[in-house]
Formats: C-alpha cells, structure tokens, sequence
C-alpha cells in the first residue's frame, strides 16, 4: 500500500537519500515488478527492463557473491544466461564478489567497490546498471548509494522479492524469468531496436 | 560442499579481479597452513590499516593464516584496532557491538549447529583486551561457564589503543599512558586463571615475540573447543603507537615482556589432551 506518490527516479537524489521504504514504496507481490517505485506485472517490468538495457549507453551488470561462487547446475545455467544477455545488449560485466571495502583503492575497470559503489559508477560513466545476486541487504544499500550519487539507472533482478531502492526491480527473478528477459531483448532487437 | 563455495562459477572467471583468482588457486582453502608457510600462499590478509610496527596486525596475520579448516571458519571480531583490520579479511567475519563478541558467537555457533549439523564449524572470537576483560568480561566470562565451543582470542595490548591510550583492566599497575597520566591504580587482571577456573579446556598465553607458539597454540585451540569445550588464547601485542615505541622497537618489547612478566605459559585439561593424543596419526 504506497502511501505517497514518490518515484524511485535515477538520481542523483541527495548525498544521503530517503529509503524509498520510508515514502510507502513496497514489494512487488509473487507475478509483479517495480518499475520507479510503482508495482506493475511482471511481462510489462520485463519489457521495460529489456528496453532500458539496448536504450543504454554502458549498461553494466554487477554480479554478486551469490551468483560468483556457486558451481551448482542451477547456479551455471545463471551465469551462462546472465552472460547471454549481457553479450545481447552489449554490456559489460563488472563483478561483486565480496563485500569487502577495499583498500586504499581499488581498479573500478574491475570490480565495484560495494562500500563506495557510488564511485565506481562515475568513473566508468555507467548509465544502467544491474545487481543481480548480491545479498539483500547489501544490494539495497549500494542501490541507495548510487541513486543518491549518481545518474546511474539500477536494475535488479532479485530472486527473492525485489528491491525497493532499485529503479527498476523483478522478483523471484529465477531462470526462466531470465530467459523470457533474453527472448525478449531478442524480440525487440528484431523489431529494429538498438 | 564447503569448498565448493571457493570455486569460482566457471562463466565469470574471465571477469574475476586476479585477487580472487588467486585465493582460489593458491589460498588456504582445503590445504592447511601455518605460520612457516606465512609468504608462499595466498593470505587472507594482505593489507589493512594497522600502524607500523603494529604487533596486533603480526598476531593476526598468524591466526588466520594458521587456521586449520579456513572455509568453515567464521571469526567475530569485536570494535578495537582488530576490527579495522577485519573488513579487509578474505573470510566470512562478523563485527559485534563491543563487548557483545562471545555472546554473538555463543548464538552463531547454536544456529551453525542447527543449520549444519554434520558439519565442523569453527567460531572464533578474536577481540583486544578492552573487549575481552573490560567491558565484554561479563560475555566472556558466561560463555566460559556455559561451555560454548567456542575459540577465545585475546589481544592484548594493555591499554584502549584505538581512543587514544586510555588504560585498560589488562594495563600494568602504575603504568602511565596518554589518558592515563597518574598511573594506573590496580593489578593487571589475571584473565588465564579466570579461563582455567571458569571451565577452559585450553589456555595459553603466548606473544609475538616468537610466532610458532601462536601457531601452534591456535591450532590447538581450535581442535580442542570443536570436540572438548571452550579454550582460550591470550597474545601480547605492544601498541608502538601508545607506548611511544619506534615501530621497529616493538617487537623488541614483546621479546622483553616474554622473558619476564609475560611468558609463555599453557593450561590444559586431561580430556584435551587426550584429544589431541587421538588426532595423532
């Protein structure tokens, strides 16, 4: 139940934005998304998520520990998927495979840094990113990170039950989901996008 | 199962930063190390922000690169000069509320035993003296009674160095320090007899003036709490930073302390050693 109308919009809102929690922006329920903090269903989240990856200039998706260090059959057929759509849209892979802040500095060509991820989006100009298997917490936090710093559009696709803070967020966001996004960046691109 | 999660998803390693890369192929994980192994592998340590000079960062880099099982292995930790250190460490850690370490490690240690229950899971508390004997004694202390399988580390530095130099229970009688200028008023609390007498299979007081002790005690320590009870290790680690040492002087000073005041010293039970008897090949 939102109880006002604010827009999880791309930022950069403020240095230290308001949880979108705390403006009544809620979880999608089982067979919806988020899309800038409104519930819609889930084949409209994906066809927009799809669209806002080939519209992107640099889209980059941030694997997680969860998806990193995993060699289940399951966990495989993820990561070959996630790789297929990033091959699609053209976008770059920069990996998250800890939460540790490091230091002094670190290369952001080659990794986020999930304490200060905000800089690690300036640096490389990336205007849509994707979370995808990083723990909840931590995904909320960078995702807060970045909409208050940066002009960076977040996408995530959340197996358990979304990401408010996300400008755009699917749930139980599984491999099937995954799959239908890849046939339907395909389908797009056929149509004649990017 | 516990190794798999140290291997990397095959369709990313092209991706992954070579640290990574490099604690897969030439960690700790799956092959034991110890501290004369210490520059030959991959540490879970390799940088943090620790002074020059720094004994906690000597003891810590020893600890964790003696760890016996490392991928089951989760270390709280505690607030201090330690848990600086900790958000740099390549391996699962939790920082407590100061003082709370042994009491989140008594209800980790329940929930990892529930969770996997056939299962080894070592939980490690490694905190500095104001953690462990001031303000978290009380935590310490019923841990020890309750017999939680838990590890006990102590770093000892005899004084709060992280604010400043203020002095701690663990200070010398009379010691004069930064916050302390009067000296301080009462005897160094005797943390070894209270584990011995609260029920510690294992206790040893060691310090950095000779690293194989903390190796070898540590791994001791470690083994012992997974089948007998909790154990304890307290390590000397002078503060070149508070005690005014030239940090290629503090080494030195631990070298000092261990031929007179702090020597080495070890307590164990006949259970214990009997264990470790049995581990033997």
């Amino acid at each position: 139940m939102q109880k006002e109308n604010y827009k999880v919009l791309k930022g950069p809102e403020s240095y230290l934005p308001p949880a979108a929690a705390l403006h009544g922006v809620s979880l999608p329920e089982k067979g919806e998304g988020l899309i800038e903090g409104k519930c819609v269903s889930e084949n409209t989240c994906i066809q927009y998520i799809a669209l806002k990856l080939l519209e992107a200039k640099n889209p980059t998706f941030f694997p997680g520990p969860l998806l990193l260090w995993r060699t289940t059959e399951y966990a495989l057929q993820r990561g070959k998927l996630v790789r297929e759509i990033a091959k699609e849209v053209n976008a770059r892979v920069i990996p998250m495979p800890d939460y540790r802040p490091k230091y002094p500095m670190i290369n952001p060509a080659v990794e986020i840094n999930p304490n200060h991820p905000n800089l690690t989006i300036w640096h490389n100009k990336i205007d849509v990113g994707i979370f995808i298997g990083v723990h909840c917490h931590q995904a909320n936090l960078a995702l807060k990170i970045i909409r208050g710093g940066t002009d960076c559009y977040t996408i995530a696709l959340c197996a358990e039950e979304g990401h408010e803070e996300a400008n755009a967020s699917l749930r139980n966001a599984d491999n099937k989901i995954l799959q239908k996004l890849l046939e339907t960046i395909k389908e797009i691109k056929k149509g004649g996008a990017k | 199962m516990s190794l798999d999660i140290t291997k990397i998803n095959p369709h990313f390693e092209d991706v992954m930063p070579q640290e990574y890369i490099d604690l897969v192929k030439n960690g700790p994980f799956g092959n034991e190390k110890s501290q004369k192994d210490l520059g030959t592998f991959k540490e879970l340590l390799e940088e943090h922000p620790l002074c020059a000079g720094c004994n906690l960062a000597l003891a810590f880099r020893i600890l964790v690169g003696s760890l016996p099982n490392p991928e089951d292995t989760i270390i709280v930790g505690s607030t201090g000069c330690s848990s600086l250190a900790f958000s740099q460490l390549a391996l699962h850690n939790i920082h407590s509320v100061f003082g709370n370490q042994n009491a989140v490690a008594t209800g980790l240690k329940t929930a990892l035993r529930l969770r996997f229950p056939d299962k080894i899971k070592d939980v490690i508390v490694m905190a500095g003296d104001g953690a462990t004997a001031d303000i978290g004694l009380d935590m310490t202390l019923h841990s020890w009674f309750r017999g939680d399988k838990i590890t006990t580390v102590m770093f000892d530095n005899e004084l709060y160095a992280n604010t400043g130099g203020q002095e701690s229970g663990m200070s010398v009688r009379d010691t004069v320090l930064y916050m302390a200028p009067k000296g301080k008023k009462f005897n160094k609390i005797n943390l070894p007899d209270m584990a011995i007498a609260a029920g510690c299979s294992y206790v040893a007081v060691v310090s950095t003036a000779r690293t194989k002790p903390i190796s070898d005690c540590f791994k001791k320590a470690v083994l012992i709490t997974r089948e007998i009870g909790p154990t304890y290790i307290q390590i000397y680690t002078p503060c070149p930073t508070n005690l005014k040492i030239k940090p290629y002087e503090s080494k030195k000073v631990a070298t000092d302390r261990s031929k007179s005041d702090y020597q080495f010293r070890e307590h164990i039970t006949d259970d214990a050693k009997k264990y470790l008897e049995s581990l033997k090949p």
